[in-house]
């Protein structure tokens, strides 16, 4: 378990580079892997590789879904493919090859869901990601990775393709974000970190929003309320553990995910919680609606994933206790 | 391990596949005789004249790979299967039931010897064997990619996706099967969505197009032996079939697509196979 006061931002950076980074150094160290495009290449951070190893690299052109059929067979005959595209595409025009040609014959395909989340921006609501996670969790045999900053991703990156035996989807984003991890903090497959310490609320955050609850528990010690801050990294399989400790010790949860409220983290654990030690929870997430175009501050702050969100959320569950 | 049966042993096998689907049918109560028949001389040819495989050993690395697409034909690969001698006969009769490893579309997950893919959605298994296809070119090996498709299924949207890619990486080590019966549930292709100029879509694609009759065991045989000559392009085998093909009663009606005989029908349907044969 990590703990640790203090984080800085080092840089604003997309999560995509630190995907594309994991996996140039995991393609590096094992010729087996091979990553398939989709026509938007560079734009997802495979450019790296696809440069360092034209011959493991398979542009299939924009056809989603033989991609994903084409990594089950390659991953049949002990390859490991990779496969990223826009995550509306690679999880979700693709799900019942996913479903049954990855999953149900439990096969190990890093499936990468690029550009998630509202922070697309002004692409608009076609682009904007924020239903993978509800789609891809609920597939057996599925892993999902939701790395909260560049650092990370490269590592759950390499973590997908190294640690995961079947199928994992690793999620992130384009817009920079803040950049506060660092590599010795390590990354282990269903751990998540407690980031902040704290006993009057619990912030259990996933992607970018991890930062944003960093900043909401700043803001909530000046008014005397401590958070303990968790980074869930990996939404399946979720650390029953860690949110179990911090459900008895604080006695009330606030979920932060850039995704609608349905279906995401926050239902995850709620599902979890409800069962097993039932605590007032809040959600900050898409509120089941579509999202638009706009600057990716400006959208974040429209539709309420920003710190000061956050904080009110803090706020409202601690008086529910 | 590669067998080579005279046509008469083929006969004698195709005759006795399509008994075991009659019979594993009438057992599970459900399931789909039509396709299964008209597939059956199909899969005898291919267990027992041209994949390269090996019964005792179903992982051997070298061994050819057989992908069925269309999972609802289970029936006539467990049967195959079964003759081949990957698992007993007598657990033909277990076919959907409750804990069976003959699952109603093939599930890998139940661990049925020979079994390489777990598919049943259609239109998947096309782009599954590319990727095989493809991972056999890296590796510089010479086994072989046989898939299996109905004609219905080529209305799929992902096949096209597929078929494109097979021709871009010239996979010629990929042999795919059209089961051309001209018939899917609601009636006739070319009534539900016309897919003529078949032949020519494929050309018009980049493969390499071959016909045979799926019913005449010489000319599967030799439209597969063509097959594994053509170089730098995957080859389509159109194979002119009949759904419910040795069951006269049953024959080319479409009725029959997605149901089992009852066990009086079974009795009945073997014997007209018997005199058919
Ligand atoms: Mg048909």
């Amino acid at each position: 378990m990590v703990k640790m006061n203090k984080f800085t931002n080092k840089e604003d950076i997309p999560t995509k580079n630190g995907f594309g980074e994991g996996l140039l150094e995991a393609g590096k160290k094992n010729n087996n892997i091979l990553v398939l495009g989709a026509d938007i290449t560079g734009s997802v951070g495979a450019n790296l590789f696809a440069d360092e190893f034209p011959e493991r690299f398979f542009s299939l052109g924009i056809a989603e879904e033989n991609c994903i059929g084409v990594a089950a067979g390659m991953a049949m005959n002990n390859k490991i493919p990779v496969f990223a595209t826009y995550g509306v595409f690679s999880a979700m025009r693709t799900t019942d090859f996913i479903r049954v040609s990855v999953c149900y014959n439990n096969l190990h395909v890093v499936i990468g869901g690029a550009h998630a989340g509202i922070s697309v921006g002004p692409d608009g609501a076609t682009h904007q990601a924020l239903e993978d996670i509800a789609v891809m969790r609920v597939l057996p045999n599925m892993t999902v990775l939701s790395p909260c900053d560049s650092t990370q991703t490269k590592l759950a990156t390499i973590a997908a393709i190294e640690k995961v035996n079947g199928p994992v989807y690793v999620r992130f984003g384009r817009a920079p974000v803040p950049n506060f991890t660092s590599q010795t903090m390590g990354y282990e497959v269903g751990k998540a970190q407690v980031l902040m310490e704290g006993n009057d609320v619990t912030i259990i955050a996933t992607g970018h929003l991890v930062w944003e609850s960093l900043q909401a528990a700043r803001q909530l010690s000046n008014n005397g309320i401590y958070a303990k801050v968790i980074n869930v990294h990996t939404i399946k399989p979720l650390d029953h553990e860690i949110i179990l400790n911090a459900a008895r010790q604080t006695g009330a949860i606030v979920t932060a995910e850039e995704h609608q409220k349905t279906g995401g983290l926050g239902s995850a654990v709620a599902e979890f919680i409800v069962q097993n030690y039932p605590v007032p929870m809040e959600f900050i997430g898409m509120p089941d609606c579509f999202g638009e175009s706009g600057e990716p501050p400006e959208l974040m702050d429209k539709y309420g994933m920003k710190s000061r969100h956050i904080v009110e959320a803090a706020k409202n569950v601690i008086k529910k206790k | 391990m590669k067998i080579n049966n005279s046509i008469q042993q083929l006969r004698d096998l195709s005759f006795q596949v399509r008994k075991d689907v009659i019979r594993s049918l009438a057992e599970a109560g459900s399931g789909h005789l039509g396709g299964s028949l008209g597939l059956a001389d199909i899969f005898t040819v291919l267990y027992f004249n041209i994949l390269n495989h090996d019964p005792q050993r179903p992982d051997w690395k070298d061994r050819d790979r057989l992908i069925l697409s269309i999972g609802h034909v289970a029936p006539v690969l467990y049967a195959s299967l079964a003759r081949a001698g990957y698992f007993p006969i007598e657990e033909l009769q277990t076919l959907r039931k409750l804990g069976s490893r003959l699952q109603g579309h093939p599930g890998k997950d139940h661990g049925l010897p020979g079994l390489e893919l777990s598919a049943g959605s259609l239109g998947q298994g096309l782009s599954v064997a590319v990727g095989t296809a493809i991972s056999g070119k890296i590796d510089n090996k010479t086994w072989r990619v046989y898939s299996i498709h109905g004609d219905g299924e080529l209305q799929e949207g992902s096949i096209w996706e597929a078929a494109m890619s097979a021709a871009h990486y010239k996979l010629d080590n990929l042999v795919s099967l059209v089961d051309r019966n001209n018939v899917q549930i609601d009636g006739n292709t070319k009534d539900v969505m016309n897919l003529e100029p078949l032949a020519d879509k494929w050309k018009s694609f980049g493969w390499h197009v071959l016909n045979c009759d799926g019913h005449d065991l010489k000319d599967i045989i030799l439209a597969y032996e063509q097959a594994r000559k053509i170089k730098e392009k995957p080859t389509v085998i159109l194979a002119k079939t009949h759904m419910g093909k040795g069951v006269r009663s049953i024959e080319d009606n479409h009725t029959w697509h997605g149901k089992a005989p009852s066990v009086k029908q079974a009795d009945k349907f073997i014997k007209e196979l018997e005199q058919n044969g």
